[in-house]
């Protein structure tokens, strides 16, 4: 069932930019959904949108069924973590944290008793006397999570809550929101900018260009099968060309070069394919259906070599094993197993 | 840093240049003289006693106060939430708004006393304790704006916006949340400008009346037909209670900040 449901948002700041444009998402009960795109893309709109801190120009937000538009923000009961944390300076962690409770007018026995429990929930025992200039980069996020959390919120909007932290920490802390996350069984908005973060905890992607959805799709699904060109160079495909369909899962490029995919094939016949560089196959003899190039530029990636190759369907990156080193010059011949290759939608 | 022998010198001059008359001043407030004299023969607190037992100086004293205190008060009611909308919203014109506030500092006093003159006292014709008040509210309001505005700058717009998605209106986000974060900043402005419309002569002078001085008024005109050590007396008392106004500024927030 549908629980978080945004229809044809559109955003405007100064009436002729459209920041958002007609976005629609919808998200299931429990689920945590990232979006993810490059700055300027919306993510964080779209975010405070939900939030009730943006009035969309058009369009409608709805949680259960419940029409949200034009309730003002204090009334939301959403929980919202932002990136510089935003903790009261001049309240003890406590009190941080307790706050939400105090303007609902809960009884102090009961407000100290859900702060403390919240404070363990969040790994901050001990800590409720301190003031937040007192507390590490970890520790802040932390109280401003459990801040977030404890008004039992309908919904938890987190606002690029790790690019502050150092990469270390910022790993940790990933599992620690998953972790509290899946406990409390809480709908998660999760905006960032840092695809692997954002793979790694996400139930749901959206990647967002401005100001539309590109694809909304389990991780997986967007690691592998990229719909759109953007999509697939924002998470690291590296060559595109232009093919035409000729039959089911057969494809020419100009060239006559064929290729057969055993992927999703959009309706356009008239379309572009594209691959990882990793999963482009590197063979030293010609095979019916490879493709002859030669090395350009050889640049070490570590744990492999990657290729710079020129080839009739023009330049493309190819990575190789180690156990095979080509020189610049050396003629090589590429396989596409028809697995990997993906025919984009546009 | 290599020390700069010629620098620390010419800044001793300069010290000295400024330091000295108010050393001079603290000295002939102590004299026996019947006239102000330097050096001094002998030694008395009598002039204080007359300075604190004369009613004109006690009068217009509590007067200053009073204008003082009851100005900058005024000033910042109106002037915290001008400088929140100044800081937070995008106002059309905001930086003309911004430098029309802070006009009456740029403007130099006579020209703002004078014109005060003109409307409150000419035009308006309003009773002179009202006039000054109005007057001083003026001159007050520029540094309310000026340092309640830069700490209000550097407060963070998301400590409102989650006080908002905790549950508080944007009322109770401003009380609860940016007021007790920009106390100290409120603090500074309010004796910053209290000290300034405190020692203010220019508007003093135009809007004063017959029998309504305030105390800078009341001291020049002292000195125009007196000139005993009483007004050395009264300027180390005004001086020590300047000092220990800035003093506090200097505690709660830094003088660096306000400069």
């Amino acid at each position: 069932m549908t629980f978080v449901d945004l229809k044809k948002i559109r955003v405007s700041y100064d009436g002729k930019q459209d920041i958002l444009k007609d976005l629609s998402i919808s998200m299931e009960k429990g689920e945590l959904v990232s979006l993810l795109g490059p700055s300027g893309c919306g993510k964080t709109t779209t975010l405070r949108v939900i939030a009730g801190l943006i009035k969309p120009n058009d369009g409608t937000f709805k949680l259960e069924e419940d029409d949200l538009t034009k309730v003002p923000v204090h009334k939301r009961n959403f929980g919202m973590v932002f990136q510089s944390y935003a903790l009261f300076p001049h309240l003890t962690i406590a009190e941080n944290v307790g706050f939400g409770l105090k303007l609902r007018k809960e009884s102090k026995a009961s407000i100290n008793e859900k702060v403390a429990k919240m404070l363990e929930v969040c790994g901050l025992e001990n800590l409720g006397e301190r003031y937040p200039k007192q507390l590490s980069g970890g520790q802040r996020q932390r109280v401003a999570l459990a801040r977030a959390l404890i008004i039992e919120p309908k919904l938890l909007l987190l606002d690029e809550p790790l690019s502050n932290l150092d990469a270390k920490l910022r790993v940790a802390m990933r599992i620690e929101i998953k972790r509290i996350q899946q406990q409390l069984g809480i709908t998660t908005v999760f905006v960032t900018h840092d695809q692997e973060e954002c793979f790694s905890i996400s139930d749901k992607v959206a990647i967002m260009n401005n100001g539309v959805i590109e694809q909304y799709d389990s991780p997986e699904k967007i690691y592998r099968l990229p719909k759109t060109k953007f999509v697939a160079q924002f998470i690291g495909f590296e060559n595109f060309f232009a093919i035409r369909k000729t039959g089911a899962g057969q494809y020419t490029a100009e060239n006559g070069q064929q290729f057969q995919t055993t992927n999703p094939q959009p309706e356009a016949t008239e379309t572009v394919a594209t691959i990882r560089p990793e999963d482009i196959e590197l063979v030293k003899e010609t095979l019916p259906d490879s493709i002859e190039g030669s090395v350009i530029v050889r640049t070490f990636l570590g744990k492999s070599y990657q290729y710079e190759v020129t080839t009739p369907l023009g330049k493309l990156l190819v990575n190789g094993t180690s156990e095979q080193i080509y020189e610049t010059g050396d003629t090589v011949n590429l396989v596409f197993p028809a697995d990997k290759l993906v025919v984009l939608e546009k | 840093m290599r020390k700069q022998k010629g620098m620390t010198l010419i800044a001793i001059l300069v010290f000295l240049f400024l330091f000295l008359p108010l050393c001079l001043i603290v000295v002939t407030s102590f004299g026996t003289a019947a006239a102000i004299q330097f050096p001094i023969k002998g030694f008395t607190l009598d002039w204080y006693a007359k300075a604190l037992q004369s009613d004109t100086f006690m009068s217009s004293f509590k007067l200053s106060l009073g204008i003082g205190v009851l100005a900058t008060a005024l000033a910042l009611v109106v002037g915290i939430p001008a400088s929140y909308a100044l800081a937070r919203y995008s106002v059309k014109g905001r930086n003309f708004i911004k430098s029309f506030f802070l006009s009456p500092t740029v403007i130099p006093g006579i020209v703002v006393g004078y014109t005060l003159f003109q409307y409150i006292v000419i035009k308006l014709g309003l009773p002179i304790f009202q006039g000054l008040l109005i007057g001083h509210f003026l001159i007050s309001l520029p540094y309310i704006i000026r340092v309640v505005g830069s700490s209000m700058e550097q407060l963070d717009y998301s400590m409102e916006e989650v006080a908002w998605t905790l549950g508080c209106t944007k009322i109770r986000a401003f009380i609860r949340i940016v007021l007790p974060n920009v106390s100290s900043g409120i603090f500074a402005a309010f004796m910053l400008a209290f000290v300034n419309s405190f020692n203010n002569v220019p508007v003093s002078m135009f809007l004063s009346g017959p029998g309504v001085t305030m105390l800078p008024t009341s001291l020049l005109s002292y000195m125009e037909y007196n000139y005993d050590p009483t007004v050395s007396a009264i300027s180390v008392m005004l001086m020590l209670l300047t000092m220990g106004l800035m003093f506090l500024i200097e505690k709660t927030l830094g003088l660096a900040s306000i400069a």
